[in-house]
């Protein structure tokens, strides 16, 4: 028996200020009254940016904790700013909205920090253990927040969520035996060292890797397991779809990049096959089934999945020790891309829901320009940051994406992508042509918080894209360790 | 290897044979003299009324799930208490996050009114 | 003593059972069930695997499964007890008050 050391601790130490920040903040806010619910949100807010402030001073650090069960290096830190960052998005986005819509309740926030912290874990998991429970830490808590306005469409979303992240889990347990079968550990350097010696049960091995696959595929939204997306997506409180749509992302393409990249190189001519055809039908399929939809939170549920299949572009050579460096690097980045896009986006539609469901629709947003041309700039550059239109974010990370799919030697999928990214135009461009083209009287909600997300994501996409190389050094280096 | 199974289905089949021929040996031997009271589920109990499948009040469904969620921790506690020499003073110190992140919980539900009936 | 490669295939025709029941049923409680009936099935094979290696780290695994399962059931469960309070019916086919 070994008792930890300080360098275990130390290796886990941002997940645990933010658990612990959690707990003790579930009992601080049974004494809060039910007016002031707002100290609830600072405080969460407040363990954020602490847990934030340190993880920024462990960028280059390097450890293993607990027997090796988690891990700590430039990747995992990169994950935790950019998922503590979106948990802060996520609070700023939910607090105005949740005073509007009358679902002001203190376990909002708390569940959040538990979500955000069980996305870090799963950002450091080095055992599937591990993955697993870190899995479940992210899911369960979203689940409940699916359902929390306690509206009849917000309860099914959570059902719905519930009931296919369950399933999804079961294939991530089923999975996780399989491959503890062939290799008798669960840890991921030492499966990779019994699968590299040759001396493991090859099917097993693929069939539990495939039913891995198959679970991080549910948590993703990449096609085909991606059904659940729009329903969940449309019927969550808007500000609950957008950190689950940011964080859920990251943090499953986070746990996807390290488990197969780490554990199963040796099945990459297998799985890349796989992979190609995944990553296709899913940019394929979520942009043709985006173009018909006249709701905008359906819209962009849709999209989630078309950017899922961007984002699979960069994992397909990850068994090409040359390439894959880069290509999980321009994942990483796209990643910041999309989740930054995506919080102003979800914030401007926040901006413009009414009660009951209404000011959803696309044709609501007609007249926004003449009216509050702000709002109307912001959501264009979030649109064309979607698109994948200069000079946004959204354009160097699909850049960097289709450079990478070339390098690995797939040129029919950075075809593919670039075909979809010109259909996707289509419905992006339809907001920007009703907000600018069309006469309506949009009323929108004025709150300090939403402002600033959404003007400092705006200004974001549009700065970071003159100096990208800065912010894919970042990523590359995370990712080189 | 399926020898092995013999004497089981030899045993599966004494064991059916035993139960037909004693309950066989009732009916016919026995004296039947059916009345309604004999007849009532509980012969001597409650009369029973309404259908045996209603609804019950979802305050049982907060305590079963309460229930649930404790019971299930003892999961862990049992490996921790076999192996409780070996692991020492750190394995009590754990033990003692692990139930001090379990009272956290029964806080939260005690100040929620989760454990009052009414 | 039974060979290790039947519980495998026991656990695999559970698993199987289970995924089949969660895409053919309509009841969430009984695709509830069905998604238990997976989980039980990796424990199982998880339990079958560490006598092979004669490990405890699978045994360990399926304590954690089996506590996470109980604290989905409480999330999962409470859901649905809200959706029939207000639907007075859980038919997952009839959870269409969001389009599509």
């Amino acid at each position: 028996m070994t008792t930890p050391t300080y360098t275990d601790f130390y290796t886990l130490l941002p997940y645990l200020i933010l658990t612990v920040w959690a707990c003790v903040l579930l009992l601080v806010d049974l004494f809060i009254p039910v007016g002031r619910k707002g100290i609830t949100a600072f405080l969460a807010a407040l363990g954020i940016a602490v847990t934030l402030g340190f993880s920024i001073t462990q960028i280059g650090a390097e450890s293993v904790g607990f027997s090796s069960m988690v891990a700590l290096d430039g990747f995992s830190t990169f994950a935790n700013i950019l998922l503590l960052s979106s948990g802060l998005f996520g609070i700023a986005l939910a607090y105005g909205y949740t005073q509007r819509f009358n679902m002001v309740r203190g376990e909002y926030y708390i569940l959040l920090l538990f979500s955000v912290s069980g996305m870090m874990l799963m950002a450091q998991a080095n055992d599937l253990i591990i993955v697993f429970l870190a899995l479940e830490l992210l899911s369960i808590p979203l689940y409940v927040l699916s359902a929390i306005s306690r509206k009849l469409t917000s309860e099914e979303s959570g059902v719905k969520y519930f009931l296919l992240g369950a399933f999804a889990s079961g294939f991530v347990v089923y999975g996780t035996a399989l491959i503890f079968g062939a290799t008798g550990s669960t840890n991921l350097a030492a499966i990779f060292a019994q699968a590299a010696a040759g001396v493991t049960s090859g099917l097993l091995l693929t069939i539990g890797a495939a039913l891995l696959l198959v679970g991080f595929g549910f948590k993703v939204a990449a096609a085909p397991f991606h059904m659940w997306t729009p329903d969940v997506y449309q019927g969550a409180p808007t500000s609950v779809t957008a950190f689950m749509a940011a964080g859920a992302k990251i943090a499953g393409f986070v746990a996807l990049f390290r488990v197969f990249a780490t554990a199963f190189p040796s099945l990459a001519p297998e799985l890349t096959t796989i992979l190609w055809a995944l990553s296709a039908v899913t940019m394929i399929l979520g942009n043709l089934t985006a173009i018909s939809q006249t709701n905008i939170k359906r819209m962009l549920a849709y999209s989630a999945i078309a950017h899922a299949g961007y984002i699979l572009m960069a994992f397909v050579p990850y068994g090409n020790a040359k390439v894959a460096p880069t290509a999980i690097a321009a994942g990483l980045f796209y990643l910041v891309a999309y989740a930054v896009s995506n919080f102003g986006s979800w914030g401007v539609v926040i901006a413009l829901e009414k009660a009951e469901g209404k000011g959803l629709e696309i044709e609501d947003y007609a007249g926004l320009a003449k009216k509050y041309p702000a709002l109307a700039a912001a959501m264009t550059v979030f649109m064309l940051s979607l698109i994948g239109f200069p000079p946004t974010l959204g354009m160097v990370g699909k850049f960097y994406l289709f450079r990478s799919a070339l390098a690995g030697g797939f040129p029919g999928l950075a075809l593919i992508g670039l075909v979809t990214s010109l259909l996707s135009a289509y419905y992006y461009l339809r907001v920007v042509v009703n907000m600018y083209m069309k006469e309506g009287d949009p009323e929108i909600e004025r709150e300090p918080w939403l402002a600033l997300t959404t003007g400092f994501t705006a200004i974001a996409t549009v700065v970071v894209s003159f100096v990208p190389q800065f912010l894919f050094m970042l990523a590359y280096t995370a990712v080189m360790r | 290897m399926l020898l092995e199974y013999i004497a089981i289905g030899v045993m599966i089949l004494v064991a059916t044979l035993i139960a037909f021929i004693a309950i066989g040996l009732g009916g016919l031997f026995g004296p039947k003299k059916p009345s309604a009271e004999k007849d009532t589920p509980y012969e001597s109990g409650m009369n029973p009324y309404g259908e045996g499948t209603r609804r019950m009040p979802v305050r049982f469904y907060l305590v079963a799930v309460l229930f649930i969620l404790f019971d299930i921790e003892v999961v862990f506690f049992l490996p921790w208490a076999i192996a409780f020499r070996q692991l020492g003073l750190f394995g009590l110190l754990e033990m003692v996050i692990f139930i001090v992140i379990l009272l956290i919980g029964y806080v939260y539900a005690w100040k929620k009114g989760a454990l009052e009936w009414e | 003593m039974v060979p290790v490669d039947y519980y495998i295939i026991l656990s695999a025709i559970l698993f199987t059972i289970g995924a089949l029941g969660v895409l053919s049923r309509r009841n969430p409680l009984i695709i509830f069930m069905s998604i238990e009936l997976m989980l039980n099935a990796a424990n199982l094979a998880f339990v079958a695997f560490a006598r092979v290696y004669e490990t405890f780290s699978g045994q360990i695994f399926v304590f954690f499964v089996i506590a996470v399962a109980a604290a989905e059931v409480a999330v999962g469960l409470a859901l649905i007890v809200e959706i029939f309070k207000s639907k007075k019916n859980i038919n997952i086919d009839e959870m269409n008050s969001l389009k599509g």
